[in-house]
């Protein structure tokens, strides 16, 4: 088990360095640092002085891969790779184009995306996991067929629907709770009900769906017509024997999502100004900023490998069975 | 005069629609092909979204065949207009030319916000405009309005409905014909679902989209049915333009990345070994960027190439068709690797097949049993996925859109009408009608989506086949 898991480690490692290698030929040899000046400072009429005074400032004044005029392991260190790219193993990301520290701003934003996105997952995953045990409670009725036709309408409508609406809605007709803001510690709470309801309706559809599928699948085995015989009733057989042996599936989808919640949601923590990672992203793209963006990449991918990584450890929690060599 | 103009993105319009006819004639030839989609055909909710989706993908067609309009010059010699209009313009003709000032409700007669104007005599008052268009062959505005429009809706819902027995009438005498009966016996054999086309939910789906489009049709000659947006465009054609780059995004998306997914998915599984350890490092790779973030700095690195490559791009119709290219290459990019993981894993299965080990021993090459012997056994996985993305890469437009990361600000796009509508709810009274159409169109064009997808997805998945069982046809099946 170590050792494999010490394995998968290693291979996360290349993936990292190939996601590194990528992002880093995406972003300097599409456009030269003298282009992405050109684009920052605005329109043609930009001056040699100016490039190379933002270069400067930035530290995009290095030779790309190799210094050839630095001396020792300075050929290696003292260029844009290393400063701007291989740093970012040691998560140090170093300062945005507007000057900020990168570093310090994922680590004070990050909260407020988990205090948004842990709720909605949690919620969520209970929700969506009951609908669908209750569908297939009562399966080839038409509780079921109703409720996937209401599934199918819900995954039809784009999410942006849902924010709007729910914020017009709840916010703005009955005015329950404020439309959008944050605040620190528990007032926040107020500020969390409404994203927290629409992120969990808006996923309802398609999630239900999903485990309604791996449900109907687990129905028709043996135990399950075990389990019956021994006169246990169907719920208990569902929410107990169904359920469990389901989780190998619905562990697949929902472990490797945890350790990403850390990046919030884009477009809800931008409609609801929640100060967290996700509008922080999307002022980078819009304000275009290419060391955020660059950042964020890699520790989303960071954060997709943990999680692979931890999904792998799920299953040998949840089902004694599986082993690793 | 007119000047075709083809865009790239209409360029790969028009190879997807000759792939498309030419894996129709072979599926057309081959029965064993054939087989699967004849229970599609059967599927009720899967022919009614499919009759909703075809008028989408007309419209969509229709926004794809550009020109420019001559204009002739004082030497004799004729220049072209640098706008590029296209078929759909064309027809609409006057929903597109016919501007209003600003903001105005759907079917109004005026304008939504008060304006100081100088009255009849020379004083100043604070009125709603009349628009320029909209009711414009009224006389009394106050008196006719409401009868007009009703009068106006009332025909088209006849015409509609005259329209629709037309479809009617001629899959009546079909069935008729095939089971040599009476005109009679057919419509109610119809009527009551006994056919094995589900020739009742077709003419139902014919059925609602004329009764919807042509009292639309009707009323939009005289007013802007779904209102007019902050610079006083309709916003029905707004609706209208945006179906374009959904399907564009929905279909050369999977386009473009098919080949790769194909040819590395299938590779993998086949000779598996070092092969196999290299293109599942690579999907892997690709796989745990998240997918926006990868689409945002792609396309942020493509706005400055762009910016710094101006003279590339001499129009703006280039310029936002090369985005929204580039947008269906970088979502492909994103996007390939789980189709390609499920390739790898059925060509895993495949290659173990005592055919295939029977096409070894006859010293076939490598190459022709993987594109012989293997791909056409793992089309249906294509075609599955091909169908299931597509809805969700609509959805995934009008988030990007909204994002800034979407299509080029200059196309009109469901993203950029949601987008426009945010603050446009924010106002007081509330500008309701562009979010409203955008939200209508979109939820039509992705549920057909969905539901046809799900016909497709149950006809050729064995695995939903054998589970479900089927119900047993009507002893009178008529068609």
């Amino acid at each position: 088990m170590t050792s494999y898991l010490i394995r998968r480690a290693v291979y996360g490692f290349f993936i990292l360095v190939l996601v590194n290698l990528l992002t880093f030929a995406l972003f300097f040899f599409v456009n030269s640092p003298d282009d992405m000046a050109r684009a920052q400072l605005g329109a043609k009429r930009v001056t040699a002085d100016a490039i190379t005074k933002w270069k400067q400032e930035r530290g995009y004044d290095k030779p790309l891969i190799l210094n050839t005029n630095s001396s020792g392991a300075g050929v290696v260190t003292n260029t844009i790779f290393f400063d701007k790219s291989v740093k970012l193993f040691v998560f140090d990301f170093g300062r945005s184009d507007q000057g900020r520290d990168i570093g310090y701003d994922i680590g004070t934003r990050m909260w407020a995306s988990l205090a948004i996105a842990l709720p909605v997952f949690v919620v969520g995953l209970l929700v969506t996991v009951t609908f669908a045990l209750l569908m297939t409670l009562f399966r080839a009725t038409y509780v079921d067929f109703w409720g996937v036709v209401i599934c199918v309408a819900m995954m039809s409508i784009s999410s942006l629907f849902y924010i709007i609406g729910g914020q017009f809605v709840i916010g703005k007709l009955w005015s329950l709770v404020p439309i959008s803001g944050y605040d620190e510690g528990f007032s926040a709470f107020k500020f969390l009900i409404l994203p927290m309801v629409i992120g969990v309706l808006g996923g309802i559809g398609a999630s239900t769906r999903w485990y309604r599928t791996i449900f109907l699948e687990e129905i028709s085995k043996d135990y399950v017509r075990t389990a019956r015989s021994k006169g246990l009733p169907e719920l208990r057989v569902l929410f107990r024997h169904v359920l469990q042996n389901a989780m190998i599936p619905i562990l697949t989808g929902v472990v490797v999502v945890i350790p990403t919640l850390f990046l919030g949601s884009l477009i809800m923590e931008s409609f609801f100004s929640i100060p967290g990672l996700g509008s922080y992203t999307i002022d980078a793209i819009q304000s275009q900023d290419f060391a955020i963006v660059r950042a964020m990449v890699f520790l989303g991918s960071v954060l997709y490998i943990t999680g692979l990584i931890l999904t792998d450890i799920s299953y040998t929690l949840a089902d004694p069975r599986v082993r690793f060599e | 005069m007119i000047k075709p103009v083809m865009l790239w993105t209409d360029a790969l319009v028009f190879l997807l629609l000759a792939v498309i006819t030419f894996f129709v004639w072979t599926v057309y030839r081959h029965e064993h092909l054939a087989a699967p989609w004849r229970k599609v055909g059967h599927s009720a909710s899967g022919m009614a979204a499919l009759v909703v989706l075809s008028c989408f993908v007309l419209i969509g067609f229709l926004d794809t065949l550009h020109y420019r309009v001559s204009i002739p010059g004082k030497d004799g010699k004729t220049t072209y207009a640098v706008e590029v209009l296209s078929a759909l313009d064309a027809m609409v003709g006057p929903l597109r030319t016919q501007k209003e000032k600003t903001y105005s409700a759907p079917l109004a007669t005026h304008l939504f916000a008060k304006e100081t104007l100088q009255g009849a005599d020379g004083r100043e008052i604070r009125e709603f405009p009349r628009l320029r268009y909209g009711g414009a062959g009224l006389k009394d505005v106050r008196r006719d309005h409401v009868p007009d429009v009703l009068q106006r809706a009332a025909l088209g819902l006849g015409a509609g409905l005259l329209l629709w027995m037309l479809p009617v009438a001629w899959v009546c005498r079909r069935v008729a014909r095939r089971s040599k009966s009476g005109l009679r016996a057919a419509f109610l054999s119809i009527a009551r679902r006994e056919t094995q086309v589900p020739w009742h939910a077709i003419l139902l789906a014919i059925g609602a989209v004329c009764i919807v489009a042509s009292p639309m049709a009707a009323l939009a000659s005289q007013y802007h049915v779904f209102g007019t947006d902050k610079v006083g465009q309709d916003v029905l054609y707004l609706a209208l333009k945006s179906i374009r780059p959904g399907l564009i995004i929905g279909t050369l998306t999977t386009l473009v990345m098919l080949p790769f997914a194909l040819a590395l998915g299938i590779m993998a599984g086949y000779f598996r070994g070092w092969v196999d350890d290299v293109i599942q490092y690579l999907y892997t790779t690709l796989h745990s960027i998240p997918g926006v973030l990868l689409i945002a700095a792609a396309v942020l690195m493509m706005q400055v190439y762009v910016e710094n490559h101006g003279s590339l791009f001499p129009t703006t119709v280039e310029r936002a068709d090369f985005r929204l290219l580039f947008l269906c290459l970088i979502l492909g990019v994103t996007s390939w690797t789980s189709l390609c993981r499920l390739l790898r894993g059925e060509s895993l299965k495949l290659r173990e097949m005592e055919y295939i080990q029977a096409a070894h021993a006859f010293g076939v090459s490598h190459a022709r049993i993987m594109i012989r012997h293997i791909l056409p056994n793992v089309m249906h996985i294509v075609l599955i996925a091909v169908v299931m993305d597509f809805s969700g890469l609509v959805l995934a437009e009008a988030v990007l859109s909204y994002i800034g990361i979407g299509v080029d600000p200059s196309m009109n796009s469901f993203g950029s009408m949601i987008n426009s509508a945010r603050l446009e709810m924010a106002r007081e009274p509330m500008v309701w009608w562009s979010l409203a159409a955008a939200f209508s169109f979109m939820l039509v064009l992705v549920l057909a989506a969905n539901l046809f997808g799900d016909a497709v997805r149950d006809a050729l998945d064995p695995r939903v086949s054998t589970r479900k069982a089927v119900p047993a046809a009507p002893a009178k099946a008529a068609a």
